[in-house]
This record gives structure tokens, C-alpha cells and sequence, in this order.
């Protein structure tokens, strides 16, 4: 059975399926026949590589500032507050059997 | 009550698309655990990764600081990164970030081990984020009309940039992509490719950027993704494919290495006559 070879511009459409490993084996099979001879396309799917190891960068954006830890954390230790007098004390983990408390 | 390491978490909160994309799409079924990043590394599941959740889980339930440290430590910017998806104040999102962490510790009674905390986590902090920027109207604003694609379903590229159907060459690259040289990506982000790179990020719909930032920005996979934002795996693909191709193409004008090739192939230069 004759396949049609896939065009550029089909790829540019299949490339995230092909890159999340979603496209089927006969699909799968154009598209890497493509690749293997277009110089072009090659250059679009190390375009794309490029775009999302560039977007992994802005994960260093945007650090969290200390007040906004402090605030955090004071809001941790009202609610634990809340917590001992609630329990007059420890309380019971629902996991684990009836003991002392910590 | 049981609870259930991660594993099994992963397989309970499966993709909701099992039989793959219609006859003819090319989508085929998604084998568990081999979705991956576009590094193409598959997921396994983490066992000491879950065992560790647990710990911090039960430790938190009984007023452990230590462990709630470690959780702002461990996860404190990446909720703030993504609550900027759908609050574009600084403020605003620092608001919602600190309303997860009650949440969060009002909750931890009832959470079940169902998901992963991180899922659990990210997921309360999406549902405060949209409920906020319903509620004050601070939603994103929609794309703006006079992008190059026409609003948001555009295809991945400028159709322009192929030879039309009736061409000899139809379908093929009349205006190809340009090699962009191996400038390390931390140092694209300094100046203005960082700049258009965030612009073009804050200008996607909040939709595409929620999947586009879990995914590429954070790292997390296509499972934590459907599950964070409460979506299909083929919805999930369509948005991130087109969030990328936007973000691409945003690059493009600024990392062409001598500009995109000029115009007009002769037909001995074309890619298939090799």
C-alpha cells in the first residue's frame, strides 16, 4: 500500500503529537521519513526544542519574596494555633491507632 | 483508610481520551507511561517520591513547621508563576498563592492520596486563581484581533510560508525556517528576546498559557497537567501545540540567524529533490 509522503506543512500541525508520543505507528512512520529529507523541517522541530528549553528558563522568573514566605508562614502558625486549642493539645492523626500524642 | 502511593494514583487519574483521536487523525492511543516531556523521557512513577508526600502529609496534620517549610520551599514560586497565568497583578496573585496554603492546611484532613499532593496542590491554586479573576474581572483580555493567526486557531504557522495546493511543491516550505545557532537559552533570555518572549507569553490566552506554563515552564507532565487544570488529554495537546507554535513564532523575527530566506524556490533547491 502507497503512503503519501507527508507535506511541511503537515508536520508543522503533528509535531507536538509526534513530541508527546501521541501519533499512531503508521503516522509516525511519514513523519520521521519526512524529517529524514527536509533539511527544513529539521530546522523547525530544533526551532520548537529551542522555544520550550527557552520557556524552562522562566522557571528561575519570579522568586517568591521573603515577605511573602514570612506571610506564609504566619498564616501556618495561626492555623496550628487554631489546631492546639481546638485538640486542647496534639491531635490524632486519623491514620494512625490511638496512642500518646507527640 | 488505605492510602495509595502515586502509582496507582497515576493510573486512577488517567487521561480521559484512552481510545486516542478519531480514524484518520494519526492520534493514536497514549501507552502509559511514556508520556513525557519534549525531551521524549518517559515518567515512570516515583515510589520514594510518594512515600515522601505521605510523610510530609502526616507531619503537616499535626502542626509540623518543618514540613511546611519544606512544602513552601519546595513549591511557593511555581503556584505564584502559575496563578500569574490567570492575575496579572503581582499583588493579586501573591493574594491567591497565600489563600492555597490555607486551603491547603484546612484541607489536608480530607485530602486522600487520590493524586499527588503536587497535583492536589496545583489544582486548588488554578480553581482560586480562575474563581478570582472571575470574580474581579481581572480576567485576561482575549487575544488581541490583529495577531498574524487571526485570534486563537490559526494554524502553526503562516500558510503563506508553503507553496498554496496548486502548486507543483504544495504543502512544502516556500519560505523556510532559519537555522537560530546555539545561543545558550539562559542567556536568550537577557534583553529582548526574553522580553518578547514574556510578551508573547502574557498576550496567549489564558488557556494556552496555563498548559504552555505547567508543561514548558514548570516541567510537569501531560497527566498533571489534564488533572491541574481539569482537562483531556486531547484537549491538552491541542492547547499546548498551539501555545508553542505561537511562542515560536514570537521568537522567530528575533533569533533568524540572517532573516528568513527570500521568497521563491526554484525547484532544484526544493527539499525533496535530493
Amino acid at each position: 500500500m502507497a503512503t503519501t509522503p507527508m507535506t511541511c506543512q503537515e508536520l508543522v500541525e503533528l509535531i507536538t503529537a509526534y513530541l508527546e508520543r501521541a501519533l499512531d505507528a503508521p503516522t509516525t512512520a511519514r513523519l520521521e521519513a519526512h524529517l529524514a529529507e527536509c533539511d527544513y523541517c529539521r530546522v523547525y522541530v530544533a526551532q520548537m526544542r529551542q522555544t520550550i528549553q527557552t520557556l524552562a528558563m522562566l522557571r528561575h522568573d519570579d522568586g517568591a519574596s521573603e515577605a511573602a514566605r514570612s506571610r506564609a508562614l504566619a498564616q501556618f502558625r495561626v492555623w496550628r494555633g487554631d489546631l492546639a486549642a481546638d485538640n486542647g493539645g496534639g491531635r490524632p492523626d486519623p491514620l494512625r491507632p490511638a496512642g500518646p500524642s507527640v | 483508610m488505605q492510602w495509595q502511593p502515586t502509582a496507582d494514583a497515576a493510573a486512577a487519574d488517567a487521561p480521559r481520551n484512552p481510545r486516542g483521536g478519531p480514524p484518520g487523525s494519526g492520534l493514536g492511543r497514549v501507552p502509559a507511561g511514556t508520556e513525557g516531556g519534549a525531551t521524549g523521557a518517559p515518567s515512570p512513577p516515583n515510589r520514594s517520591e510518594a512515600g515522601e508526600e505521605l510523610a510530609l502529609v502526616a507531619a503537616l496534620r499535626q502542626g509540623d513547621e518543618a514540613s511546611f517549610v519544606a512544602l513552601l520551599d519546595r513549591y511557593h514560586d511555581a503556584l505564584l508563576r502559575l496563578a500569574r497565568v490567570w492575575i496579572r497583578d503581582a499583588a493579586g496573585a501573591e493574594d491567591v498563592v497565600q489563600e492555597t496554603w490555607l486551603a491547603v492546611l484546612q484541607g489536608i484532613d480530607r485530602f486522600e492520596g487520590r493524586s499527588s499532593l503536587k497535583t492536589w496542590l496545583f489544582g486548588i491554586l488554578a480553581n482560586q486563581a480562575k474563581r478570582r479573576a472571575r470574580r474581579e474581572g481581572r480576567s485576561v483580555p482575549f487575544a488581541t484581533l490583529g495577531t498574524a493567526n487571526g485570534g486563537d486557531d490559526g494554524p502553526a504557522v503562516d500558510p503563506d510560508r508553503f507553496f498554496p495546493a496548486d502548486h507543483p511543491w504544495a504543502g512544502h516550505w516556500s519560505r523556510p525556517p532559519v537555522g537560530w545557532g546555539g545561543a545558550p537559552e539562559a542567556q536568550l533570555l537577557a534583553g529582548e528576546v526574553g522580553e518578547a518572549l514574556r510578551r508573547a507569553l502574557a498576550e496567549l490566552p489564558s488557556r494556552y498559557r496555563a498548559v504552555i506554563v505547567l508543561r514548558d515552564v514548570e516541567g510537569r507532565t501531560s497527566v498533571e497537567t489534564c488533572n491541574i487544570l481539569g482537562i483531556s488529554a486531547t484537549n491538552q495537546r491541542v492547547l499546548l501545540h498551539r501555545a508553542r507554535s505561537r511562542m515560536r513564532q514570537a521568537l522567530e523575527p528575533y533569533l533568524d540567524a540572517e532573516g528568513t530566506a527570500p521568497g521563491g524556490h526554484h525547484a532544484n533547491d526544493l527539499p525533496g529533490a535530493r
